[in-house]
C-alpha cells in the first residue's frame, strides 16, 4: 500500500488495517532512529540515525494526510537540513568520538528522571484527552493537500509567512556574519614565509611529509625520528588539533627489536638496554638531544669493544 | 488503530530528543536531539491536523520546519566559530563567557 | 520712649555682629568698637531708668510688643520686651558692669592678637544676658539663656590653644546643657498646663494649675538656675571656668550671667511662692552650696579660682534668699547688685595683680604687693571690705538682710538656714582675708619663672584702674544707698512681693551676731597667715583641706556617678550594637551571602545544566496544567 493510498485512506476518518501495520513498523523505526541519535558515540552515526527518523515521520505525514509537509520533510530536512549537519561534522571531526562519560555531577540521573517524568505526564495527558473519534481530512484535502495550504498560507497565515521570511534572511546573513573572517591583512607571500622561517629558527625546512615509509603512508601517520619516537610535526595540524593521529611507533619499536634480537647471535652483539623516550614537541631541539644521545651511545660502544 | 497512537509516538520521541539535549555534550549532536523534539512536535502538529480536520496543523508544521532550517544555520554557524577558537565542539567547554 | 527698649539688645548685638563679620580692617579699632556698643546700651538704659522713675509705680512696668515669632494656628510665640523694676535692675547692672569691663578689658587684652574677637563676643554676650532679662516670655529668655551659655562657652575657651581652657569651655557647657534640659522642660510643662509660656498668663494662671505641677516646673526652674549660677550639684564647671581670660571671670561668671539663675527664680516668685516643696529644695539648694563654695575658697592657692569659690558661695545666699519666698526676693537681688560690684572690683583687681606678675595665680607666689599696686591694693581692699559685710559698706547691707531674712523663715528650718548664713559669713571673712593677706601683705615670695625672668609688680594702667576704681566706689556706697529707707525693697516690692517673716531675734542682735562670726573669721584668718609667714609651697594640710582643693571631691563624684555609669552604659549599648544588632545585620546578609553562594554553584556555565532546570521546569508546568484539569 503505498503512502498515497494511505493518505486517501487518512482522509476518510477511519484507519485501515494497513495504516496500522505502517504504523508499528515506522513507530519501531523512528524510535530505533531517535535512540540511535542519542546514544551513539560519533556525530556521523547520530546523524544518519537522525536521517532515518525523519525519513520514517516523513512517511507517517504522509501517511495522516500531510502529502505536501512530507516531501518537504524529506527533501528540506532530510535532504538539505541534514546534509549541512554532516557537513558540519565532517569540518569538525568526523571521527573524533563522543565520550559518554558523564562529567556533571548528577546530570545524567536528573536527566533521566526528568526524561522519564515528563515522558509519563505526556502520555499520561494525551491518555486522559479522551481522542476516540477524529474527523479526517477528507473535506479540507478535498481541493488537493497542496491547494489547501497554500490557500491558508497566502490568506490566514501570510503574515506570518512575510515574517518568516525576514527570518530566513537574517538567519543566512547572521551566519555568514559568524562564519566570515576579515582580512585585515596582505596575505605573507611565499619570500615573507620563508624569511620568517630562517628568522625564527624552529623548522627552516619545510615540514616532513608523514607516513612510515614502506609501509604506513596515511596523512594522520607520523612519521618516525630516528631514535623510532614519532614526529608529530608531521601530520596536518588540523588533524593534530582534532587529535586524530594514529600513533604506530611502538610497533615499529617492537618490530625493530624483534629484528636486533634475532640477528644478535649472529651478528655478535649484545642488546643494548631498552629505552623509553618520550614523544618530542620541537624537532630540532629534541633532534640535538637525540643526536647527544646517539653520540654517547657510540662512545659507549665504542668503550666495549 | 486510533491516531492517538501517533501522539504517543511523538510523546516518545519528544523525550528521547529531550534526554538526549541533556545527556550529549558534542554540540552537533545536541542540535540533532533538538531537531529531534522538533520533529517530534511537528508529528504531534500533523496528528492534530487529522483529528480536527483542517489544515492549521500543518501550517503550524510548516512553519515550524522553516524556523528550524533558520535556526540550524545560525546554531551550526555558532558551532563552527566556537570550534574555530576552542578546537573543541563540546558545550562543557564553552562554560564561561569568555575564552 | 519705649523704642529706646530693643536699642537696649540692638546695640550689643550689632556691635557683635560687626566685629565678628566685619574682619581684619576693624583689628585696629574693634575694641573701642565694642565699648560704644555697650555704652550705647548702659546710656539707653540709664535713660529708660529716670524716665521709669518719673512715672508712678502702677505705671512703671512697660511692655513691648515687637513682632509674632512662630505663628502657628493657635500658638503663637512672640518676641516681645518686659521692662520693669527688676528687669531695669538687671540691665543697669548688666550694661553698668558690662561697660566697665570692655573698658578694662581694653587695656587688660591690648597684646592679644584676637582681641577684636573677644570683644565681639564680650558684645554677644551683653545682647545675650539682656535678651534673658527683658524677654517676656519664657521662650525668648530661653534663647537669651542658650546665647549666654554659647557666649560663656566661647569666652572661656578664648585662649582656646591652652588645652584646659578648652576642656573647661567644654565642660561648661556641657553641664550647663543639663541644666539647660530643665528650664526645657519647664517650658514645656508650663504650656501644656497654661497653654502658653508668656509671664503675663503663665502668673496669672499659676493658681488654677496643681501644687504637684508647680512644684515639679519649680523644681526644673531650679535645676536650669543650677546649671546657669553653679549651684549644687551643678557647681562642677565654675572653678574650671577661670581658665578664661580675667575680664571674662569677673563679668561673666561673676557679676552677671552666674546670677541668670537667681533672676529666674525671682521672676517665677509667681510659681515658687505657690510650690513651698520647691522653694525648700531652692533653699536647701543654696544653703549646701553657700558652704560648699565657701569651703572651696579656704582652700584655693590660686586667686581666681578661691573667688570662684567665694562667688559659688555668695550665689548661694542668694539662692537661699529667693528660696525664703517674698521674705528674701528683693533681698537676693540686692545683695546680687552689690555683689555684683565688689566681686567684679575683686576680680578685677586679681586680673590687675596678675597682670603685673606676668600671669601669675598662685597666691603663694605673691606678697607684699600693696607697695607695688597701690590703686589695686585700695580697690581690691574696699571690695574686700564689702564682701566680709564691713559696717557700711555694700556686703554688709546686703548679706545682713539675708541672713535677717533666714532667720525670719520660722521655726527650726529658720534657726539652721540662719546659722548656716551666720556660719558661711564667719567663712567668708575667713577665706577673703586669707586672699587678702597672701597676696598684699607679707613678704613677697614671688620667685623666677622657668626662663629666669623674675616678674616686676607694676600698677596697671589707667584704662584698666578706672573700672577698677568705679567699681569701688559701687562696692562703698550702693549699700547704703539701697538701704536708705528700704529704698531698694520699695522699688522691687511691686514685682516680688514681701513680707517680714516673724525673725525671732532682733535686728540688730542678728547684726550684732554677724559682726562677731565676721570678726571671728578675721581673726581667725588673720592667726594662721597674718603671723608667720606664708609658706611658698602648699603645706599637705587636712583631709578636708585636700578635698577642699579638689573642690570637694566634686569632679570625682560626677566621675563615678555620672561619667563611669555613663561609660559602662555606652560600652554595654556599643557591645549590643556590635555583637546584638550588627550581629544580626551581618548574620542575615551572611545567610543571604551563604545562600547565594550557593545559588551560584547552579549558575555553573553549563549550557547541560540550564537546559535541565528548563526541562525540568516544562515537566513541571506538565504536571500542573493536569492536575488543574483533573481538579
Amino acid at each position: 500500500m503505498s503512502p498515497v493510498q494511505l493518505a486517501a485512506a487518512a482522509a476518510t476518518g477511519t484507519t485501515s488495517t494497513g495504516e496500522a501495520v505502517q504504523f508499528w513498523v515506522l513507530a519501531v523505526i523512528a524510535v530505533g532512529g531517535a535512540l540511535g541519535t542519542v546514544l551513539m558515540r560519533k556525530a556521523v552515526h547520530s546523524a544518519l540515525c537522525l536521517a532515518g527518523t525523519m525519513l520514517a515521520l516523513a512517511i507517517c505525514y504522509m501517511a495522516q494526510g500531510a502529502v505536501f509537509l512530507g516531501v518537504v520533510q524529506i527533501v528540506v530536512y532530510t535532504g538539505a537540513i541534514m546534509m549541512l549537519f554532516l557537513f558540519v561534522v565532517m569540518l569538525v571531526g568526523v571521527t573524533s568520538a563522543d565520550s559518554l562519560k558523564e562529567t556533571l555531577k548528577g546530570q545524567r540521573w536528573a536527566a533521566a528522571l526528568c526524561g522519564l517524568g515528563f515522558g509519563v505526564l505526556l502520555i499520561a495527558g494525551i491518555a486522559n484527552a479522551h481522542l476516540h473519534t477524529f474527523s479526517g481530512l477528507g473535506e479540507a484535502n478535498s481541493g488537493g493537500n497542496v491547494q489547501g495550504l497554500a490557500r491558508l498560507i497566502f490568506t490566514r497565515y501570510v503574515w506570518a509567512f512575510e515574517v518568516t521570511g525576514a527570518l530566513l534572511i537574517t538567519a543566512a546573513i547572521g551566519a555568514m556574519v559568524l562564519t566570515h573572517h576579515e582580512r585585515t591583512e596582505q596575505r605573507a607571500s611565499q619570500r615573507e614565509l620563508a624569511e620568517r622561517r630562517v628568522r625564527e629558527g624552529v623548522q627552516v625546512t619545510p615540514l616532513p611529509a608523514p607516513g612510515v615509509y614502506a609501509r604506513h603512508n596515511a596523512v594522520d601517520i607520523p612519521g618516525l625520528l630516528p631514535d623510532g619516537t614519532t614526529a608529530e610535526v608531521t601530520v596536518n595540524p588540523t588533524l593534530r588539533a582534532r587529535g586524530q593521529i594514529r600513533d604506530v611507533s611502538h610497533d615499529m619499536l617492537r618490530r625493530m627489536e624483534q629484528l636486533e634480537s634475532t640477528t644478535a647471535d649472529y651478528l655478535g652483539r649484545t642488546l643494548p638496554p631498552r629505552r623509553t623516550v618520550k614523544s618530542p614537541r620541537a624537532p630540532i631541539t629534541a633532534g640535538a638531544a637525540d643526536e647527544a644521545a646517539e653520540a654517547a651511545r657510540t662512545e659507549e660502544e665504542a668503550e666495549q669493544q | 488503530m486510533n491516531p492517538v497512537n501517533y501522539l504517543y509516538l511523538s510523546a516518545l520521541l519528544f523525550t528521547i530528543g529531550a534526554s538526549g539535549v541533556l545527556i550529549r555534550r558534542n554540540a552537533i549532536v545536541l542540535f540533532m536531539c533538538v531537531e529531534l523534539m522538533l520533529n517530534a512536535a511537528n508529528l504531534a502538529l500533523v496528528t492534530f491536523s487529522r483529528l480536527h480536520g483542517n489544515l492549521d496543523g500543518q501550517i503550524i508544521a510548516f512553519f515550524t520546519m522553516v524556523v528550524a532550517a533558520a535556526e540550524v544555520v545560525v546554531g551550526l554557524a555558532i558551532i563552527v566559530s566556537i570550534f574555530r577558537t576552542r578546537h573543541s565542539a563540546s558545550v562543557d567547554d564553552t562554560n564561561l563567557m569568555k575564552l | 520712649m519705649n523704642a529706646l527698649i530693643p536699642v537696649l539688645v540692638a546695640a550689643p548685638l550689632a556691635g557683635a555682629a560687626l566685629l565678628l563679620l566685619g574682619g581684619r580692617r576693624l583689628d585696629a579699632f574693634g575694641h573701642w568698637l565694642g565699648v560704644v556698643a555697650s555704652t550705647a546700651s548702659f546710656v539707653a538704659g540709664a535713660v529708660l531708668f529716670f524716665d521709669m522713675l518719673g512715672r508712678s509705680t502702677a505705671d512703671r512696668p512697660v511692655h513691648q510688643h515687637l513682632f509674632s515669632w512662630v505663628p502657628v494656628g493657635g500658638f503663637r510665640a512672640d518676641v516681645g520686651f518686659q521692662l520693669d523694676q527688676l528687669s531695669i535692675t538687671f540691665v543697669l547692672l548688666i550694661t553698668g558692669v558690662g561697660s566697665l569691663i570692655h573698658l578694662y578689658s581694653v587695656g587688660y587684652m591690648a597684646h592679644d592678637e584676637r582681641r577684636r574677637r573677644f570683644f565681639g563676643y564680650l558684645n554677644l554676650f551683653l545682647a545675650a544676658m539682656l535678651l534673658l532679662v527683658l524677654a517676656d516670655n519664657y521662650l525668648l529668655l530661653y534663647v537669651g539663656w542658650e546665647g549666654v551659655g554659647l557666649a560663656s562657652y566661647l569666652l572661656i575657651g578664648f585662649w582656646q590653644h591652652k588645652p584646659s581652657a578648652a576642656t573647661a569651655a567644654k565642660k561648661a557647657f556641657l553641664v550647663n546643657r543639663v541644666g539647660d534640659v530643665g528650664l526645657s522642660i519647664a517650658i514645656m510643662l508650663m504650656f501644656t498646663q497654661f497653654g502658653s509660656f508668656a509671664f503675663g498668663p503663665v502668673f496669672g494662671t499659676a493658681h488654677t494649675a496643681s501644687e504637684g505641677k508647680l512644684t515639679a516646673i519649680g523644681l526644673m526652674l531650679l535645676l536650669a538656675a543650677c546649671g546657669k549660677s553653679a549651684q549644687v550639684p551643678l557647681q562642677s564647671w565654675l572653678g574650671d571656668a577661670m581658665e578664661g581670660p580675667t575680664p571674662v571671670s569677673a563679668l561673666i561668671h561673676a557679676a552677671t550671667m552666674v546670677t541668670a539663675g537667681v533672676y529666674l527664680i525671682t521672676r517665677s516668685a509667681a510659681i515658687f511662692n505657690l510650690a513651698p516643696d520647691a522653694q525648700l529644695v531652692v533653699v536647701c539648694v543654696g544653703a549646701v552650696t553657700l558652704m560648699f563654695g565657701a569651703i572651696v575658697g579656704c582652700a584655693k592657692d590660686d586667686i581666681k579660682k578661691a573667688l570662684a569659690g567665694s562667688t559659688m558661695s555668695q550665689i548661694g545666699y542668694m539662692v537661699l534668699a529667693a528660696g525664703l519666698g517674698p521674705i528674701g526676693y528683693a533681698f537676693a537681688i540686692m545683695h546680687l547688685v552689690t555683689h555684683g560690684f565688689f566681686k567684679a572690683g575683686l576680680f578685677l583687681g586679681a586680673g590687675s595683680v596678675m597682670h603685673g606678675m606676668d600671669d601669675e595665680v598662685n597666691m603663694r607666689h605673691y606678697g607684699g604687693l600693696r607697695k607695688y599696686m597701690p590703686v589695686t591694693f585700695v580697690t581690691f581692699g574696699l571690695g574686700y571690705l564689702a564682701i566680709i559685710g564691713f559696717p557700711g559698706l555694700s556686703g554688709f547691707w546686703s548679706k545682713d538682710r539675708i541672713i535677717e531674712a533666714a532667720f525670719a523663715k520660722g521655726g527650726t528650718e529658720g534657726w539652721i538656714l540662719g546659722g548656716v548664713a551666720l556660719l558661711g559669713a564667719a567663712i567668708t571673712a575667713f577665706y577673703m582675708t586669707r586672699v587678702m593677706i597672701m597676696t598684699f601683705f607679707g613678704e613677697k615670695r614671688w620667685q623666677p619663672n622657668a626662663e629666669g625672668h623674675e616678674p616686676h609688680p607694676h600698677e596697671s594702667p589707667s584704662v584698666m584702674t578706672l573700672p577698677m576704681v568705679v567699681l569701688a566706689i559701687g562696692s562703698v556706697f550702693a549699700g547704703g544707698l539701697f538701704a536708705l529707707n528700704n529704698a531698694f525693697l520699695h522699688w522691687l516690692e511691686p514685682i516680688t512681693g514681701h513680707s517680714e517673716g516673724n525673725a525671732p531675734l532682733g535686728s540688730l542682735t542678728i547684726s550684732g551676731l554677724t559682726l562677731l562670726c565676721v570678726a571671728v573669721g578675721v581673726a581667725w584668718s588673720w592667726a594662721v597667715y597674718g603671723r608667720q609667714p606664708v609658706p611658698a609651697v602648699a603645706p599637705v594640710g587636712s583631709a578636708l583641706t585636700r578635698a577642699a582643693r579638689r573642690d570637694l571631691l566634686q569632679d570625682d563624684f560626677n566621675h563615678a556617678v555620672l561619667v563611669r555609669p555613663g561609660e559602662y552604659l555606652t560600652r554595654g549599648l556599643v557591645y549590643g550594637d556590635t555583637k546584638g544588632l550588627d550581629g544580626f545585620v551581618n548574620g542575615l546578609a551572611a545567610t543571604i551571602g551563604g545562600l547565594s553562594s550557593r545559588m551560584r554553584r547552579m549558575q555553573n556555565g553549563f549550557v547541560r545544566s540550564y537546559a535541565l532546570s528548563m526541562f525540568g521546569g516544562a515537566a513541571v508546568l506538565v504536571a500542573t496544567t493536569l492536575l488543574m484539569r483533573s481538579v
